[in-house]
C-alpha cells in the first residue's frame, strides 16, 4: 500500500498532496511575513518621525535613504523570474524538456541577479554607516529584506535541485516531475508577492 | 489540474502570462512614479497598497493559477487572510488605545 | 469518492502477495533507517514519545529542585546538592540566578518539548493515520525532518545550561527588555525556539495534508473520531499562530545580536546607566506577538488531551459520545476564537478600556465552546455501565480537573478581577490545573489505552492504579494551595516563595506541603516507568482489539500494526466512530469498517 494521491488529485478535494502541502506552508508564511509587517506598523505608528534620525542625519522619507532605482530594478527581475518559472512549467506541460531547462536556468540566474543587487544595496548602506542598529527604520529594512533574501536563497536551492539531480524523475514519471515544478513555482511566486508588498511599504512610504 | 490541459490551451496560457507580465511592469512603473509625487502619507499609502494588492492578485490569480484553483485552497487562503487581518487591525488598535503611548518611543 | 476505487481493484487482484512482499521488504531495513532516521509514522511516533517523556521528566526534575528552595529557602539541598557547580549551588544552596534558569527552562521544556511533542508528535503521529485508514503520513520524509528538528531544538535548550552564565532566566515568556539584556542563554533559547517552531510547522503541514487527503474510502469528515478532529484543529492553530512568534524570535535575536531596538524603548536605564541604543522600540510589541501565539498554544496543549479523553470515554462507557457533532463544531469555533483573545494576558499593560472590553468579551465567548465540550464528555457518562479500566480512571479524573482549571480562568478573563490576580500564584494554579492534572492525566490515559496497540501487551493494571491514585492526589496537593497563596497576593516567580513578605506570612507555610507532594509525585511515577519498560517484554499479551473498540486503529489492522503499510488492504468505512451498544446488534460495538 503506497501513499495515495502523490501524483493524481484526490477526487473529492481536487488536489494532490504536494499541492495542498505547499499551500498550507504558504499560509503559514503569510502569517510569518504578516507578523513582521504588523510589527513594522506597530513600531512605525509609535515613532515620532519616520525614517527619522540616522547616522547624524534627519530623514523625512524612506526614498531619501534607500535606493529606489535599484529596488525597482530588483522588482523587474523578480517579476521576470516569476514569468520564467511559470514558463518552465508550461514547457513541461507541452513536453518540451529542452525549453524547461532554459527557463529554469533563467529563473535561477535572475534570482542570483536579485541577490547581487541586494548585496550592492547593503554594502552601500554599510559604507555610509547605516547599520541596522542605527534606527528602527533600518532595523526593519534589514530584517524584512534579509528574511526575504533567505527565502530567495531557499528558492535557488530548490530550483537548482530541479535543474540538476532532480531531473531524473522526468524520465521515470514526467507527470510527478511536472507537479513538483508547479509546486516549486508556487513557492517562488509567493517570494515574488512578498517583494511586491515589501517594495512600496519599505522603499516608498 | 495538470491533466486537464492540452498543449493548445497551454499556448493560450502563455499568452496570458505575457499579458500579466506587461501589466505588472506597467504597475511597477506607476508605483514608482507615484512615489516621486511625494503625496502626503495617507493617500500615498492607499495608492501604494492598492497597486501592490492588484499586482499580488495578478501573480496569485494567473501565475499561481488561483482563478481555476479548488475551493479547499481558497478556504485555506481566506482563513489565513482573516487571521492576518485580525492581527494587523488589533495590533494597530492596541497601539492606539495604549494609555499615554505607554512605553512606546 | 476517495482513494478506494482504483486502488482497491489492484489490491484485490494482487493484494495479498503484495503486502506480504511489502512486509518482507521493510523487515530488511537497516538499523539506522528503521530506528534512527525512520520514516514510518509509527516509529516516529515512538521516537517522539520517548523523547518527550524524557523531557517531561527533565522539566519535572527542575521543578523538584526549585521546590526545595521554596520549601526551605537558603538551606542546602541534601544528598544531591554537591553535584552542582559553584556557579549554581555553592555549598548546595541554590543561587537566585540558577532558580530563574530552572524556572524559565521548566516552563519552556514542559510546554514546547514535553506536552506538545507527546500530545501531537507522539499520539498524533502514531494514531491519526491508523484512525483514518491511511498507510502513513502524507509526507514521511518531512515527518522524519520534524522529529529531528525537534530533537535539535531540545539539544540546544539543554546545551544552554552550559554556556557562560547559564540558561535563559527571563521566564518562558521571555519578556523584553529583561530578555534583551540577558546573558547568552537567552540567545540559545531563541535559537532553540526557532527549531521547535519550525518542527511544529512542518508537522502541522503534514497532519493537515494527511487528514484532508488520506482518509480511507467512506471516512467522511463527520465519521472521523473526535481525536482526529482535535488533532486537525490543533494542527491548524500551530500552522497559523506559530509564525508570528517565529517573527518575534527573529526580532529579539536581532535586538540581542546586531543591536537593533525593536523591543527597547529610548532612554532605558540598566544598572544606573542609560543604554547606548537607538531606542524607539516597544516591549509591548513582544507581548502582543508572543501571546498571539501563546494563547492558541494553550489550546494546542488541551485539545489533543480532550481528543484522547473522548476516545476513552466512548470506549469505556460503551455508548456513543454525547453530541459528537456539537462537540466538533465547538472545537472549530474554539479554534477560530482562540486567535482573538490573547490580550487577556496583558490587562495590566495599560490598554484602553474599549480594547480591554473587547478582549474580555471574546474571552467570555471562548469559554462557551470549552464548556460545551466538557459538558458533552460529562453527559456521555450519563446512564452508562462503565468499565473502570486504568485508562478510564485517568480519563475520568481529567474532567473535574479541567473543570477547575477552566472555572478559575474566568476571573482571570475579566480585567477587574485579573488586575489583582495577575502574576500571582493564582495564575500558576489556574494553568497548571489545566495542563498538569488535566492534560498530563489525559496523556497518561492515552498511554495506558494505546500501549497495547504499540507493543501487543497491556500495562499492568495494579501498578497502573497505584500510579493513578498517587498522581491524582499529589497533583491536587501541589496545585490547590496555589490558589490560596495567589488570592493572598503572593507573586509568582519568587526566589524564596514569599518568605520575606509580611503579607504572605499566613500562607507561606503551604510551600513545604506542596513541595512534599511534588516529591511524592515523583515517587508515584516510579511504578509507571517500571511498568512501562517491563511490560514491553513481560506484559499480558492481548488480541487485536483488547478494548473492544470501534475505530480503525483497532479493527482494521493487527496489533501491533504492520510496519509502513499499516493495512493489508485499504479499509472501507461504513459508519460513524462510536457505534457502541447499537440496539438489535449482536455485539455491543460495531466497528467502523463493518459493512
Ligand atoms: C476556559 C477558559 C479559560 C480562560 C477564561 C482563561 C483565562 C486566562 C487568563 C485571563 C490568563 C491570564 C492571567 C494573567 O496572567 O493575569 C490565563 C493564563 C494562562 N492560561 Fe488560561 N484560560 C482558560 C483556559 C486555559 C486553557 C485551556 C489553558 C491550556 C493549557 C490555559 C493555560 C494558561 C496559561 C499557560 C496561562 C499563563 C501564562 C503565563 O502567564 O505564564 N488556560 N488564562
Ligand atoms: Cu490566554
Amino acid at each position: 500500500m503506497d501513499i495515495p494521491y502523490t501524483v493524481e488529485a484526490r477526487p473529492d478535494t481536487g488536489v494532490n498532496n504536494a499541492k495542498l502541502g505547499i499551500w498550507l506552508f504558504l499560509a503559514s508564511e503569510i502569517m510569518l511575513f504578516g507578523g513582521l509587517f504588523s510589527a513594522y506598523i506597530f513600531l512605525r505608528i509609535g515613532a515620532p518621525e519616520w525614517p527619522g534620525m540616522m547616522a547624524g542625519h534627519m530623514y523625512g522619507r524612506a526614498s531619501e535613504v534607500l535606493s529606489v532605482p535599484l529596488a525597482t530594478l530588483n522588482t523587474f527581475i523578480l517579476i521576470g523570474s516569476s514569468v520564467t518559472i511559470v514558463m518552465a512549467w508550461a514547457s513541461l506541460m507541452m513536453n518540451r524538456f529542452d525549453k524547461y531547462r532554459l527557463f529554469m536556468g533563467a529563473t535561477i540566474l535572475l534570482a542570483f541577479g536579485f541577490l547581487i543587487i541586494k548585496g550592492i544595496e547593503y554594502t552601500s548602506k554599510f559604507s555610509h554607516g547605516l547599520f541596522p542598529s542605527e534606527s528602527n527604520f533600518l532595523g526593519i529594512y534589514f530584517v524584512l529584506t534579509g528574511l526575504h533574501a533567505v527565502h530567495v536563497i531557499g528558492g535557488i536551492i530548490i530550483n537548482s535541485y530541479f535543474l540538476g539531480p532532480g531531473t531524473k524523475l522526468w524520465k521515470t514519471n514526467p507527470k510527478y516531475f511536472t507537479n513538483r515544478i508547479e509546486v516549486a513555482g508556487l513557492y517562488w511566486h509567493f517570494v515574488d508577492i512578498v517583494w511586491i508588498f515589501l517594495f512600496p511599504t519599505i522603499y516608498l512610504l | 489540474m495538470a491533466e486537464l490541459h492540452s498543449p493548445e490551451e497551454i499556448r493560450k496560457h502563455v499568452r496570458v502570462y505575457m499579458m500579466v507580465f506587461g501589466s505588472l511592469a506597467v504597475l511597477t512603473i506607476v508605483t514608482v512614479s507615484v512615489g516621486y509625487l511625494k503625496l502626503p502619507i495617507v493617500p500615498a499609502m492607499i495608492v501604494a497598497l492598492f497597486i501592490a494588492c492588484v499586482k499580488g492578485g495578478l501573480v496569485g490569480s494567473y501565475f499561481m493559477h488561483l482563478i481555476t484553483e479548488k475551493k479547499l485552497i481558497f478556504w485555506l487562503l481566506i482563513a489565513s487572510a482573516v487571521f492576518l487581518f485580525i492581527m494587523l487591525t488589533l495590533f494597530i488598535w492596541a497601539h492606539n488605545s495604549q494609555e499615554g503611548g505607554y512605553l512606546v518611543s | 469518492m476517495t482513494y478506494g476505487t482504483e486502488r482497491e481493484m489492484t489490491d484485490s487482484v494482487s493484494g495479498g502477495d503484495e503486502s506480504v512482499h511489502d512486509v518482507h521488504r521493510y523487515h530488511e531495513e537497516p538499523f539506522w533507517r528503521k530506528y534512527i532516521f525512520a520514516t514510518d509514522h509509527k516509529m516516529i511516533g515512538i521516537q517522539y514519545a520517548l523523547t518527550a517523556l524524557f523531557f517531561l521528566l527533565t522539566g519535572f526534575t527542575f521543578m523538584m529542585l526549585m521546590r526545595w528552595q521554596l520549601a526551605y529557602p537558603g538551606q542546602p539541598i541534601p544528598l544531591i546538592g554537591w553535584l552542582f557547580s559553584d556557579d549554581t549551588m555553592p555549598g548546595g544552596v541554590m543561587v537566585p540566578e540558577f532558580y530563574n534558569q530552572l524556572g524559565a527552562m521548566h516552563g519552556t521544556i514542559m510546554v514546547f518539548l514535553g506536552v506538545v511533542p507527546l500530545a501531537v508528535g507522539a499520539f498524533g503521529n502514531y494514531i491519526v493515520p491508523l484512525q483514518i485508514g491511511a498507510p502513513d503520513m502524507a509526507f514521511p520524509k518531512l515527518n522524519m525532518a520534524s522529529y529531528w528538528v525537534y530533537f535539535c531544538g531540545g539539544v540546544v535548550m539543554l546545551a544552554s545550561f552550559f554556556v557562560p552564565a547559564g540558561a535563559a532566566k527571563a521566564g518562558w515568556t521571555s519578556y523584553p527588555p529583561l530578555a534583551n539584556i540577558e546573558t547568552m542563554g537567552q540567545t540559545m533559547w531563541l535559537i532553540g525556539m526557532m527549531f521547535l517552531i519550525t518542527s511544529s510547522l512542518l508537522g502541522a503541514v503534514n497532519f493537515l495534508t494527511t487528514i484532508i487527503q488520506l482518509r480511507a474510502p467512506g471516512m467522511s469528515y463527520f465519521r472521523m473520531p473526535f481525536f482526529v478532529w482535535a488533532q486537525f484543529v490543533t494542527a491548524f492553530l500551530l500552522l497559523l499562530a506559530f509564525p508570528p512568534l517565529e517573527a518575534a524570535a527573529f526580532l529579539q535575536l536581532a535586538d540581542r545580536l546586531i543591536g537593533t531596538s525593536f523591543f527597547m524603548p529610548s532612554g532605558l536605564v540598566v544598572s544606573g546607566q542609560v543604554l547606548d541604543i537607538a531606542g524607539g522600540g516597544s516591549p509591548l510589541l513582544w507581548q502582543h506577538l508572543f501571546w498571539f501565539l501563546a494563547h492558541p498554544e494553550v489550546y494546542v496543549l488541551i485539545l489533543p488531551a480532550m481528543g484522547i479523553v473522548a476516545e476513552i470515554i466512548a470506549n469505556n462507557t460503551r455508548k456513543p459520545l454525547w453530541g459528537y457533532k456539537l462537540m466538533v463544531y465547538s472545537l472549530l469555533f474554539l479554534g477560530a476564537m482562540s486567535f482573538i483573545v490573547w490580550a487577556h494576558h496583558m490587562f495590566i499593560t495599560g490598554m484602553g478600556t474599549t480594547m480591554g472590553a473587547f478582549f474580555q468579551v471574546t474571552t467570555m465567548i471562548i469559554s462557551i465552546p470549552s464548556v460545551i465540550i466538557l459538558s458533552g464528555l460529562f453527559l456521555s457518562l450519563w446512564g452508562a455501565s462503565m468499565r473502570f479500566t486504568t485508562p478510564m480512571l485517568f480519563a475520568l479524573a481529567f474532567l473535574p480537573m479541567f473543570g477547575i482549571g477552566g472555572l478559575t480562568g474566568l476571573p482571570l478573563g475579566l480585567a477587574p478581577t485579573d488586575i489583582p490576580l495577575h502574576d500571582t500564584m493564582y495564575v500558576i494554579g489556574h494553568f497548571h490545573y489545566i495542563v498538569a492534572p488535566g492534560t498530563i492525566l489525559a496523556l497518561f490515559a492515552g498511554i495506558y489505552y494505546w500501549y497495547p496497540k504499540v507493543t501487543g501487551r497491556k500495562l499492568n493494571d495494579f501498578w497502573g492504579r497505584i500510579h493513578f491514585w498517587g498522581t491524582f492526589i499529589c497533583m491536587n496537593g501541589i496545585f490547590m494551595p496555589m490558589f490560596i497563596q495567589g488570592l493572598a497576593g503572593v507573586s509568582r516567580r519568587l526566589y524564596d516563595g514569599g518568605a520575606t513578605y509580611d503579607f504572605a506570612a499566613n500562607v507561606v507555610q503551604y510551600n513545604e506541603l506542596m513541595s512534599i507532594f511534588a516529591w511524592v509525585l515523583a515517587l508515584a511515577q516510579i511504578p509507571f516507568f517500571i511498568n512501562f519498560f517491563l511490560s514491553i517484554k513481560k506484559g499480558k499479551e492481548v488480541d487485536d482489539n483488547p478494548w473492544k473498540a470501534t475505530t480503525l486503529e483497532w479493527t482494521a489492522t493487527p496489533t501491533p500494526p504492520l510496519p509502513h503499510v499499516n493495512f493489508e488492504t485499504v479499509p472501507t468505512v461504513y459508519r460513524g466512530p462510536y457505534e457502541y451498544s447499537v440496539p438489535d446488534s449482536d455485539s455491543d460495538f460495531t466497528p467502523q469498517n463493518q459493512p
